[in-house]
């Protein structure tokens, strides 16, 4: 355990180190200035929302088909990241809006879908907090609909006519711009793979104690 | 008999009152008002554009990049000290549970 933390911190400091040179030495946009920066860590964050709902969904489906609890773990972990990179999400992308569109908010496809994607993981976590017993099946299918709208939150900005930038944006940037949010991808993938092994790791010693604890009441 | 009449000569007199306020010209009707709550703003009859903001009314961005980037720091940190304190405790009942079998 304490390996994952040595990591974890030196990680998190690579990015602090990191993040004041993307903010300062990235070029500013021709629209829409410094705001624009938010776009550093709004991406990275949205996207590692996305792809760690799809884990938390296939791995929830495997534990429903097949019961193993490693998957039902893998599936925990990754919804509670969803939580975590979603709020970071969607209060970056607000502070941006708000300067770049004259509005925090905007009902349309792209923020709605993330915004009811990230309900659906809040829900999954309450009811594994106070759903009782049986709550992590019925916690399992609530991932599924977070699967099933991850890729339609990424495509939405494509197919309806919306204000928010479109995923083609990330594909045609200049090296300049390409470079720091690249780099600071990275990072935040190998932070969340750090916090990850950390949060599925404490789900075994868990299942370990309810499992002693169990042994205790039957000897 | 005195009493039905004078009442109804009241609620005449209520139902011709409230007749006739619809049918009081609107000036009349705005100046009363306007006469009542002295603090509410004019009413705005028209909108007059203008080129740009002024200077102390434009949305500066420094605090948003700020603010954006502070709360992604704030999240992960409460987030990994969340996740410390339930490692710790996990790890001080595993102990307690091994030594007890022991």
């Amino acid at each position: 355990m304490r390996k994952y933390t040595t990591y974890l911190l030196g990680l998190a400091l690579l990015i602090f180190a990191t993040a004041p040179a993307v903010i300062y030495l990235a070029p500013y946009e021709s629209t829409m200035g410094l705001v624009q920066k938010i776009f550093y860590y709004h991406v990275p964050g949205a996207l590692l929302m996305l792809a760690l709902a799809m884990i938390g969904g296939v791995a929830s489906a495997i534990f429903l088909f097949t019961g193993n609890p490693r998957a039902d773990r893998w599936g925990l972990a990754a919804v509670e990241q969803v939580v975590l990179f979603g709020a970071m999400t969607l209060v970056t992308g607000p502070l941006w809006a708000r300067k770049a569109w004259g509005v925090w908010w905007e009902w349309e496809p792209r923020l709605t879908s993330t915004l009811l994607g990230w309900m659906v993981c809040i829900a999954y976590l309450l009811l594994r907090r106070f759903g009782g017993p049986g709550s992590d099946k019925l916690a399992a299918g609530l991932a599924l609909f977070g699967l099933a709208n991850a890729p339609f939150i990424y495509i939405s900005v494509n197919y309806w006519r919306t204000m928010h930038p479109k995923t083609t944006v990330l594909g045609s940037l200049v090296p300049p711009m390409a470079g720091p949010i690249w780099f600071g991808m990275v990072g935040f993938v190998l932070l969340s793979i750090v916090l990850f092994a950390l949060r599925v790791q404490l789900e075994e010693q868990r299942a370990r104690v309810e499992a002693l604890y169990l042994a205790a009441d039957e000897s | 008999m005195r009493p039905l009449v004078r009442t109804l000569v009241v609620l005449f007199a209520l139902a011709g009152a409230g007749a006739a306020v619809p049918a009081m010209h609107p000036s009349v009707a705005v100046t009363i008002a306007a006469q009542q709550k002295p603090d509410r703003p004019q009413p705005t009859d028209e909108f007059v554009p203008i080129d740009e903001l002024p200077a102390q009314e434009q949305l500066p961005a420094a605090p948003m990049v700020v603010a954006a980037y502070s709360f992604i720091w704030i999240a992960f940190i409460v987030y990994c000290l969340s996740l410390v304190k339930r490692v710790k405790k996990v790890e001080a009942d595993l102990a307690a549970l091994e030594k007890g079998r022991r």
